[in-house]
């Protein structure tokens, strides 16, 4: 943010301020967030009870991190929650109760995955159709198929060994958690140690010095909506494998918390700004404060009113943050 | 129009500034005349003027809400909340009514005034807490969202046959809600053709900056674009309630996202500062009687989100292009 630390020293007392001052908001909500609870449910952070909670956010997690390469580059991808219902149903129907599928199961999914991010990228590029407006179709389009496809109802099941990643542990660790981990260790390498990664920045920050200095914008932002598809595409994974169940309405809703927990990391919604971390802790406060008002015993929906409040606020706050300099 | 300003980018391509400004319009109706013409050929059924009364009526609902959203939109702003708008106004007007012909008046003033109310936050969330108009929105449609549904979860209130002739009577052969729908689109091109305010809408779509900079109280017409929206979801929630006979939480389910749909498709670009509110009726009209020729060729109604996403993403493709020419 800003450093003009010298010029103005009345306002800035000590570095301890300025330090103070530059700490993203999202992580003293969520530091915020974990006091109220461990005052409420202490319980909640026993070791066990915490993994738990990290697995139940595992799916939101991965998403977020794909919503995350797309905004960045300035766009956005409405079709995420629509997605996860299309590979949920289409795992649930090439699985059909047996295991010997899975691995046909996970070939499908991956190529839906990669085909949808590249149809929304191209048509985002290529057409010029705004991308709020392509994935909108396109969330239309991929509801549509899943229903089409399943005819309302799944059909068969899961099989153990592709719930595993949603649900299994190695020894107290679950796999889930360790998936998220990894994703997210990629996506730091991805976004902070390659030049793809920055590109993604540059564009996001400044679309057309970034193509004036030669930079591929088309590709690389068709490359970023693959990459929110493929994390689309582990989510999936990782909420059937916990759900167990493919219901036609298991990602609904998604793309928008995906998009709130981005934003509440940091990420700024014209793109250019924001990181791996920030989306975590964006992600982790939202899940942690649904579980706060669980445990102080709210009706479901309230959760809705407080996302929607913690947004507003967190940019609110923000944007006030950024007119103070 | 006022969109003479915005075209000298164009490259001059046609001389007459006012005709490249009503290009989207002809286009728009263009469209719809040949999908009319298209439908009455080869769809059985289409003509009939039961049928045509019906696409009509089916219009009106999308058409009010529709209106606002033009405001916004022109403004380059954006609602994502007025589909749980219309949800909390119509559940609202239905349980204020309940069954009785004298609470019909107030509970329509109480209707409008909500409506201008909620439009107010919107605009002022925006405004003075310098949000992002679409984190803004979404926000406030969790908010309302999460209030509604843990107080309501089924129908609610009941109306009283004095109350259905919005929804049911008709003129001659007009229904009286299309007459509305005509009135509210009449008025609403009469403000933004004839009135500084409809002027300065346009100007603060096109280029906030200079707007500002020329004395134009940005704010206030933001402010007021969404109040309009607000309005426009009002209205519309009191068709439906005088269609439906009474409300539930999710009747407006899914309208924010058509409204845009319908706006888009009319030829405003999601950028602001072009478009007219005759475009946004041809959109709405283009959208009703693509619904009704999937219903009478009988499509499977999922398979009719997959071609409607379709159509919506190609038809703006289509606008895009034409532009860039």
């Amino acid at each position: 943010m800003e450093t003009t630390t010298t010029a103005r020293p009345s306002t800035e007392r000590t570095a301890l301020q300025r330090g103070l001052r530059n700490i993203p908001v999202i992580y003293v909500v969520l530091l915020i967030v974990f006091i109220a609870i461990a005052i409420i449910q202490p319980s909640f952070f026993r070791p066990l009870t915490f993994l738990g909670f990290l697995k139940r956010a595992a799916p939101i997690l991965v998403v977020a991190f794909g919503q995350m390469y797309v905004m960045l580059s300035g766009e956005f991808d409405l079709s995420v929650g629509s997605l996860i219902t299309l590979l949920a149903a289409i795992a649930t129907n090439t699985i059909n109760s047996d295991p010997a599928n899975v691995g046909r199961a996970f070939l499908f999914m991956f190529l839906i995955a990669v085909l949808v991010g590249v149809v929304n990228g191209l048509i985002t590029t290529q057409l010029r159709v705004p991308s709020f407006i392509t994935t909108l179709g396109m969330l239309l389009i991929l509801v549509g198929m899943a229903w089409v496809i399943t005819k309302g109802a799944p059909r068969g099941s899961l099989t153990d060994n592709f719930r595993i990643f949603g649900r299994g542990n190695i020894g107290d660790i679950p796999i889930a958690v360790l998936v998220v981990v990894v994703w997210a260790a990629l996506g730091v390498a991805l976004m902070h140690f390659t030049t793809f990664g920055r590109r993604i920045y540059a564009i996001g920050g400044n679309p057309v010095a970034s193509r004036l200095s030669g930079i591929q914008v088309s590709f690389t932002k068709t490359m970023a909506f693959v990459l929110c598809s493929v994390s689309a595409m582990v989510g999936a994974v990782l909420l059937t494998g916990f759900a167990g169940v493919s219901g036609l309405t298991v990602g609904s809703g998604y793309e928008f918390q995906a998009i709130s927990a981005v934003v509440l990391g940091g990420v700024a919604l014209t793109g250019g700004r924001g990181n791996i971390a920030g989306v975590i802790a964006g992600t982790l406060t939202l899940q942690a404060m649904f579980s706060l008002l669980n445990f102080i015993g709210f009706p479901l929906p309230i959760r809705l009113t407080v996302e929607g409040l913690i947004l507003i606020g967190a940019v609110a706050l923000a944007a006030w943050r950024e007119r103070r300099v | 129009m006022s969109a003479t300003t915005t075209n000298a980018r164009q490259g001059g391509k046609l001389s007459a500034g006012n005709l490249i400004g009503r290009i989207p319009t002809l286009g728009v109706y263009g469209v719809l005349i040949l999908m009319f013409i298209l439908a009455s050929i080869f769809v059985p059924g289409f003509t009939k003027p039961q049928n045509l009364t019906n696409v009509l009526q089916h219009s009106v609902v999308l058409g009010l809400v529709a209106i606002g959203q033009t405001f916004v939109i022109l403004a380059a702003s954006l609602d994502l909340s007025v589909g749980v708008m219309i949800s909390l106004i119509g559940v609202a007007t239905s349980l204020l009514i309940s069954g009785r012909v004298s609470m019909i008046l107030p509970a329509v003033i109480v209707a409008l005034l909500l409506g201008i109310l909620l439009g107010l936050i919107n605009g002022l969330i925006i405004t003075k807490l310098r949000v992002n108009s679409f984190i803004a929105t979404l926000g406030m449609m969790l908010v309302l969202e999460g209030a509604l549904f843990s107080r309501f979860d089924n129908f609610a209130g009941r109306v009283p046959r004095q109350f259905e002739f919005l929804g049911y009577k008709t003129v001659g052969p007009v229904p009286v809600g299309v007459l509305l729908m005509l009135a509210v689109a009449a008025l609403a091109w009469l403000i933004l053709r004839f009135t500084k305010f409809g002027h300065h809408v346009y100007g603060i779509g096109g280029n906030a900056e200079v707007s500002r900079l020329s004395g134009v109280r940005t704010d206030r017409i933001m402010i007021g674009a969404h109040i309009l929206a607000g309005l426009g979801a009002a209205i519309s929630a009191l068709f439906l309630v005088s269609r439906l006979r009474t409300a539930a939480p999710w009747i407006g389910k899914g309208l924010e996202l058509d409204s845009i749909a319908a706006v888009v498709v009319g030829g405003a670009p999601l950028s602001g500062g072009r478009g007219s509110v005759w475009g946004t009726i041809g959109g709405v009209l283009i959208l009703s009687i693509l619904n009704n020729v999937f219903n009478l060729l009988a499509v499977d109604a999922f398979l009719q989100d997959v071609m409607r996403g379709a159509i919506v993403i190609l038809v703006v493709a289509f606008y895009s292009a034409r532009l860039r020419k």
